[in-house]
């Protein structure tokens, strides 16, 4: 029954987006209010339906219903509560629901935006509307998550190993409302271009919606980079996968949206720029969904294919991506324009900037696909991996930072140059010299990590000037009222960029003084590594509700002097006997020592992988500092003041005519 | 390449920083493994695909460090072992394309595109500094006109 | 409308036919660079007499198939019926690579179903496995006369493939002189 419920309320969600979708648009193409009324409570009832839906299929594998076939194949009876219920986004089909509830919830919170004029709200929540009833449709004709198994087996199958894991339970949620937050900023660049209007205003509405999805994106990333860090068990934190690329080419692109967002808010200028970089980062994030799900890229991280899925994305690529693009055209010469400024300006830093990550952006798309149009040219298989991607970004994306953290200082429209020189050239003369001395005092000097650490002293260096000069602003009032009074969207600014230095730091460091070994070890047995010593002191198989496992006792000692245990696992998992490797990691400020076990050799010996990683986790410190640092630009109180006050002057416009 | 063998000697100089400590405990034998660490994990397992060598589990990579091992060992350089597994998995195995006239593009691309960006970026704002505003009908670029005479600000007025 | 303005449309259309395109394409078949190549050389015992072994050189002058198989490998048991019917009409001779295995599974496993190979040799620790680029098994070769690989069928030998392909290329390179 409850299935059925679930199948009904996704069928009545379809018919709902679809109206939502067309209603409204014509609603203000015609200047109809009672049209265009339908959109508010259209999106409220979408919310339902779809969260009804969600709720019946978690509901069905918190009771174990192997009738549904979804259920009978990733769920078992001996699986945990808790992973019965992130089990429901676990594969193809339950994370597409979550991809359409998460989008419901971002069109219930745009519902509630009253500061805005109606008629763009109708135009906003309809082009939304559209992109739920692809989706929908999706869920409903290829990937139907309620679909029977008649008669229900007894026993279900096993969520994929590699998915149990804590990091699993929030890494696809948030990196979804990243994605499917872009749709906001999309829906809000089409709406715009619909109405021909694209303002100042537009530019302010836009701004705090995808600065949240940004954040969201950030910490969906770090937490699916952190997740392969623990769980792969290779040690490695970034692989330059498809899959990843697929996320990483959404948040390149977000970051310029949300600079030349500021600058089209500003200044008025880069108009076409901007709506094309909305279109970009959503566009981006819908390309990843079919790769991803498609089959045409092999990745550790892909769904089971089916083909008639990928038919069915590339369609909705093409209406998607190919409709806003044609409307674009059309609409594009009404964009140009704006204020005009020097070659030493903010604007001439931020929008160069801007550049440079669309380049990085349209490199990773060629890099990722390149194998795949070649093959498709039939000139062959080749592959491209972390050597090209690494050797592509390093170099794209270094001067990125040093204009990162040197735009702040500059005036919009222009600057004179000298008293600019005069304020950056110590800090980065200062930053050279104390990143290669700390390359050279760590016993890693080389041309590489100086640079890192050079970058990354710049950006903190630059930072603290910067603080320094914020609050000389106002030196008649108390330091602490001087640091109140600096807007949110200001400190959002400083902590994204000071994440971006300690996340230099983590990767400089680990890839310069990284340390690992692969050795074969007796029960008993010693190695040493990087000046800590490890002695497998004994494995022992353990049981898990649903796995088997060999698990370690290693102890880690430092001079003689023990630090901690740990306890790698290898782990059989009863349900598909597919083994995995639980790596135990002493986590540290400065290092990480990570174990992990590998296969048995003969007389009770084991291959044991150690590695040494230090400051490996200012990576995702560094990280998760730069999605705070958007979500309290996200929060500045003065977007909203400033639409409100917009809003107030069209109601009175409208009260004038 | 130039900087693929810069890269190359850049990996080999941190390899035997990173491992010299270590190295002298195990003498030769740890050198060895990250030598082969160093080769195996620029090259693409062909059984699981999204590994490499280095880091898969599965039986033929576990073969193929056996291979890698033992090559060194008699002494094979680099690029001797590299072109052992390309003529028998093709190019495919390299995470590294080399630089051939099917791969012109993909290096050159993202450079190409950087210099085309940044041309662009300067050539529509000389644009912008010539042109006031596009957006004009008759009686604003009458007006624009007779602003633009006085004013050096005129595209103020627009945006 | 500015042409300019039409690059993105025009750039994601072409995206789109790469896309189209890969959709048909199964990302997980690795082309081998050995075809048309002379196949590399090897000398391995017999699986049935281990004290007889075979060479490369000894297969000279014939067009025959070499057949990489295991008896762990659960892919091969689909081909089997396949290969079966393929001696049967005695085109070739079809050699087989017991790759990776025990010499008593392998020939506990030729007992059990049937045995298509004119000869088996034993490559348990993988090497001429390695050098012919095997990278999962079933795999199949066919060699010319000169000792060139002609075709590489990578995974099972189905009905279609021994029909459609593999029989006219047979017959292709056995009348070619």
């Amino acid at each position: 029954m409850i299935p059925e419920l679930g199948q009904i309320a996704l069928i009545l969600a379809l018919c709902v987006a679809l109206v939502m979708g067309v209603l409204p648009l014509i609603g203000a193409h015609q200047g109809n209010a009672a049209l265009m009324m339908v959109a508010r409570p259209a999106a409220r009832c979408l919310f339902g339906f779809v969260m009804l839906a969600f709720m019946c299929l978690t509901y069905s594998f918190i009771v174990n219903d192997f009738s549904v076939l979804y259920v009978a194949s990733h769920s078992n009876t001996a699986l945990p509560l808790y992973y019965r219920i992130t089990a429901v986004w676990g594969s193809h089909e339950g994370s597409l629901l979550l991809w359409a509830l998460l989008l419901s919830g971002w069109i219930l919170a745009v519902s509630f935006s009253f500061r805005l004029p109606e008629t763009f709200v109708a135009r906003v929540l309809a082009v939304l509307g559209l992109v739920s009833t692809g989706f929908l449709a999706f869920v409903l004709f290829t990937s139907n998550p309620f679909e029977r198994l008649l008669p229900a087996p007894l026993e279900g199958q096993d969520l994929n190993p590699l998915l149990q894991d804590p990091g699993m339970i929030i890494h696809p949620p948030m990196l979804y409302m990243g994605y499917v937050g872009f749709s906001v900023a999309f829906a809000f660049a089409i709406a715009a271009l619909l109405s021909g209007r694209l303002d100042a205003a537009w530019a302010r509405w836009s701004r705090p919606w995808t600065l949240a999805a940004w954040a969201f994106l950030t910490v969906g990333i770090t937490l699916g980079s952190g997740w392969a860090y623990h769980v792969l068990g290779w040690g490695g934190w970034w692989f330059w996968d498809p899959v990843e690329n697929a996320s990483f080419m959404p948040w390149l692109v977000g970051t310029a949206l949300i600079h030349s967002l500021s600058v089209t808010e500003k200044r008025g200028a880069f108009r076409s720029w901007t709506v094309l970089l909305a279109i970009g980062a959503f566009s981006l994030s819908l390309l990843g969904t079919f790769l991803v799900r498609s089959g045409v890229l092999t990745s550790v991280h892909a769904f089971a294919v089916d083909p008639r899925r990928g038919v069915f994305i590339l369609a909705l690529l093409v209406f998607v991506i190919g409709g806003s693009l044609l409307l674009f055209a059309w609409r594009a010469a009404k964009l140009s324009g704006g204020g005009s400024f020097d070659v030493i300006s903010r604007d001439t830093a931020l929008l160069t900037n801007n550049m440079l990550l669309a380049v990085v952006a349209a490199s990773v798309l060629l890099g990722t696909l390149y194998p795949l149009a070649l093959d498709a040219l039939n000139l062959g298989k080749i592959s491209v991996g972390p050597p090209y991607f690494e050797a592509i970004f390093v170099p794209l994306m270094t001067p990125v930072v040093v204009l990162m953290a040197a735009a702040p200082f500059l005036r919009w429209k222009g600057h004179p140059l000298p008293p600019f020189l005069r304020k950056v050239l110590p800090g980065l003369v200062a930053s050279l010299i104390v990143g290669s001395l700390v390359a050279w005092a760590m016993g890693a000097l080389s041309w590489r990590s100086a640079l890192g650490l050079a970058l990354a002293f710049w950006v903190l260096i630059a930072s603290a000037m910067l603080l320094r000069e914020r609050l000389a602003e106002r030196p008649s009032t108390s330091y602490f009222t001087r640091l109140r009074g600096i807007p949110l969207a200001w400190w959002g600014m400083w902590f994204a960029h000071l994440g971006i230095g300690f996340f230099i730091i983590g990767v400089t460091m680990v890839k310069s003084l990284e340390a690992s070994a692969d050795v074969k070890m007796q029960v008993g047995e010693t190695t040493t590594m990087a000046g800590y010593s490890f002695v497998l002191r004994s494995v022992e198989d353990v049981h898990g509700p649903n796995y088997t496992a060999s698990r370690a006792r290693v102890e880690l000692k430092r001079d003689g002097i023990p630090i901690s245990t740990l306890y790698p696992e290898k782990r059989i998992y009863t349900a598909d006997q597919t083994p995995t490797t639980n790596a135990s990691i002493d986590t540290g400020l400065f290092r990480d020592v990570y174990v992990s076990l590998g296969d048995p050799v003969a007389n009770d010996g084991w291959i044991v992988r150690l590695y040494y990683k230090p400051f490996v986790s200012w990576i995702w410190f560094g990280s998760m500092m730069m999605a705070f640092g958007g979500m309290l630009a996200a929060m500045d109180k003065r977007y909203r003041r400033l639409a409100e006050r917009h809003a107030a002057k069209a109601a009175a416009a409208v009260a004038a005519a | 390449m130039r900087v693929e063998a810069f890269k190359h000697g850049l990996l080999m100089l941190l390899m035997t920083i990173a491992l010299s400590s270590h190295a002298a405990t195990q003498p030769g034998d740890a050198a060895l493994d990250a030598q082969v660490i160093r080769i195996t994990s620029n090259l693409r397992c062909l059984v699981c695909q999204n590994q490499s060598i280095a880091e898969s589990t599965a039986d033929l990579a576990n073969d193929l460090r056996r291979q890698v091992r033992e090559q060194l060992q008699a002494g094979k350089t680099d690029k001797e072992i590299v072109d052992f597994m390309v003529t028998r998995y093709g190019d495919f195995v390299l995470y590294d394309p080399p630089l051939k006239a099917i791969t012109l593009l993909l290096w050159m691309g993202p450079f190409a595109l950087m210099v085309l960006a940044i041309g662009s970026f300067a050539w529509t704002s000389q644009q912008r500094k010539k042109q006031p505003s596009a957006r004009l009908n008759d009686t604003d670029r009458a007006r624009a006109k007779e602003l633009l005479n006085t004013h050096d600000d005129a595209s103020e007025v627009h945006s | 409308m500015k042409a300019k303005a039409l690059v993105p449309l025009a750039l994601f259309l072409v995206l789109v036919a790469f896309l189209a395109i890969g959709l048909t394409r199964d990302p997980h078949e690795v082309p081998s660079p050995l075809i048309d190549k002379p196949a590399p050389d090897f000398k391995l015992t017999q699986l049935q007499a281990p004290d007889k072994s075979l060479a490369l050189k000894d297969m000279k002058g014939q067009v025959w198939l070499l057949n990489v198989w295991a008896s762990w490998c659960v892919a091969c048991r689909e081909e089997h019926s396949v290969l079966l019917d393929l001696a049967q009409r005695k085109l070739l001779p079809v050699i087989g690579l017991n790759y990776k295995d025990q010499r008593e599974d392998g020939l506990a496993w030729l007992k059990a179903s049937g045995n298509p190979y004119t000869i088996s040799i034993a490559d348990s620790d993988g090497r001429v496995g390695i050098d012919y680029g095997v990278y999962g098994v079933p795999e199949s070769f066919l060699i010319d006369r000169t000792g060139r690989i002609r075709y590489k069928q990578i995974g099972p030998v189905t009905e279609k493939v021994l029909n459609e392909v593999l029989i006219p290329k047979i017959q292709e390179l056995q009348h070619a002189s």
